[in-house]
């Protein structure tokens, strides 16, 4: 127990789980619309496809952050774009990231020396974390937070029923892009500190647990929060005890409370 | 363009991606009029896992990558069931996988290498021996999937029509998991993971969009995919003295760039035709 005591006094940890914390709960905001979405499959392109604009900046010798936003953007766009004008998004997200990603490859293949900068982005760098880095992680959270509850009924509407919204008025494609951006940006601005991989078991994970219990979008996302502060926390404080990954961890705890989410609706139905 | 076709390492290649690129092409057909993008991408992310996991102990990789796709097909399949429910499940099941490939990949630094080869691919020097076992699992994709041809073609365009015609659906579902499982996590281990994705889809949704017979749909893809693929391989050969450096281009750069715009294009000359 002391040396629990001893590690939570650690700067770095503290950081790291702060910082673990805010990209949870904006994972449970942005999660529960994509989920009612169908959106699984953008959400993981749009965490992967910021590498290559990470890799341009590299190698034209400006800040990785700023090449990341900027393909997170456009390659919001072009799911958007793109997406509404094809019979199938899945195919338009297909390939759009294996675009994004065949240009990131083209930039390795130019520069090689980066690489392992650019190889960080993947599984992120939860120990690195500095309180500069916490705060603007926390601002940008706190942005998409306000955003997405601006738009939150428009939003659920035309995610449910798109057809509906638009003939009510909605500006469904609007919508689209808006959402498709803070996914984008949400990402941009927490995988260089957790990694694509902590980005979207966390946003995906604890999300479609708590949709399997709770029935209103408020207890969904606080349930969502709650299970993804449980699940990013307890990988932290296991990696830090192990010296194993902390994406590890973090996914497989996102796993298990979906398969526990499950199993206890099934069993809820079967009495009932 | 002599040196082009007398190059070996240009040869394998365009022996490799023939093979890999008619595949491809002939499953995506059913994975993209089901519904199966999403799953078809994850597979290889998921393979590539199961690969490093079978190096880390010492097997080869082929057994890891075969096994954790078809598991990965079978979660898949059994979470996702409902099609409402199968984009969520795909999620969860690649997220899963690709933190125990974080696990491998601090476990073994080489398999960083491995993983990076697998990732953009390396068509230029595929593996003789490999590219055999390959060709006979091609083989033998093909032709589970030219026997179940017909039933699996009503089963993906009108289930409920099927099903009342007595063709068991959820068992064709399943084969046809299984068939794609293990031909996407082949052609992921030859050609990489983008290349792979791209092959899959990119041809098929290009043919679907243009062609409204399935046969000939098929056969366009076919067509297509191996087009695009020796076009890249012949871009990426060229591409040599384009930067400074002595770099080539990256095959997997061409193969998905010319994807997307294909099928952009194909889409938009639809829409035109179509009005």
């Amino acid at each position: 127990m002391s040396s629990l005591t001893a590690a939570l006094s650690e700067p770095y940890l503290q950081n790291a789980l702060w910082g673990g914390i805010i990209v949870a709960l904006l994972a449970a905001f942005v999660g529960y619309f994509v989920i009612a979405r169908q959106a699984a499959f953008a959400t993981h392109a749009l965490s992967q496809i910021g590498f290559a604009g990470a890799a341009g900046a590299e190698l034209l010798g400006i800040e990785p952050l700023i090449g990341l936003l900027v393909f997170a953007v456009l390659g919001a766009l072009g799911l958007g774009v793109l997406g509404e004008r094809s019979r199938s998004r899945d195919v338009v997200t297909a390939l759009v990231l294996v675009c994004s990603l065949g240009t990131g490859a083209l930039f390795l293949a130019l520069e090689r020396d980066y690489a392992s900068n650019a190889f960080s982005l993947l599984f992120g760098s939860i120990v690195g974390v500095d309180r500069l880095q916490v705060l603007l992680t926390a601002l940008a959270a706190l942005c998409a937070i306000a955003l997405l509850a601006a738009i939150a009924r428009p939003l659920l509407f035309a995610s449910v029923a798109r057809a509906a919204a638009g003939a009510a008025g909605v500006p469904v494609f609007a919508l689209d892009l808006i959402f498709l951006i803070v996914v984008a940006l949400a990402a941009a601005v927490t995988v260089p500190i957790v990694g694509t991989l902590l980005v979207f078991s966390l946003t995906i994970g604890p999300s479609a647990a708590a949709s399997r219990i709770a029935t209103n979008p408020a207890a969904t996302i606080s349930l969502a929060a709650g299970l993804g502060i449980i699940a990013v926390v307890a990988g932290i404080m296991l990696a830090y005890a192990t010296d194993w990954p902390v994406g590890f961890y973090v996914s497989l705890i996102a796993f298990v409370e979906y398969a526990l989410a499950r199993f206890a609706r099934r069993r809820t139905q079967a009495i009932a | 363009m002599s040196a082009f076709f007398s190059s070996p390492s240009v040869d394998a290649a365009l022996v490799a991606s023939t093979i890999v690129a008619a595949l491809s092409a002939a499953i995506g057909y059913f994975v993209v009029l089901r519904g199966l993008t999403f799953a078809g991408h994850a597979v290889t992310d998921i393979g590539l896992t199961g690969g490093a996991g079978a190096l880390l102990v010492g097997l080869d990789p082929l057994f890891g990558l075969l096994a954790f796709s078809v598991g990965a097909a079978a979660a898949i399949g059994v979470f996702g069931e409902r099609a409402r429910e199968r984009d969520l499940a795909t999620g969860l099941v690649l997220s899963l996988a690709l933190g125990v490939g974080a696990l491998f990949l601090h476990l073994q630094t080489t398999f960083a290498n491995a993983q990076t080869s697998l990732l953009f691919g390396s068509v230029f020097d595929a593996d003789p021996a490999l590219l055999r076992v390959v060709a006979i699992l091609a083989a033998l994709a093909l032709a589970a999937l030219a026997i179940m041809y017909r039933p699996l073609l009503f089963a993906s365009v009108a289930p409920d029509a099927a099903r009342s015609a007595g063709v068991p659906i959820r068992s064709v579902g399943y084969a046809f998991l299984l068939i794609m499982a293990v031909a996407v996590a082949e052609t992921a281990q030859i050609v990489g993971v983008l290349i792979s994705t791209a092959l899959l889809v990119g041809p098929a949704a290009t043919a679907i969009a243009l062609v409204r017979d399935p046969l000939r749909g098929v056969a366009l893809a076919m067509l297509i995919a191996i087009v695009e693929a020796w076009v890249s391989i012949a871009l990426s050969f060229a591409s040599f003295g384009w930067s400074a450096g002595a770099h080539s281009w990256p095959v997997s750069f061409f193969v998905a760039a010319i994807a997307l715009v294909v099928y952009v294009g194909a889409s938009a000359f639809r829409d035109g035709t179509a009005s």
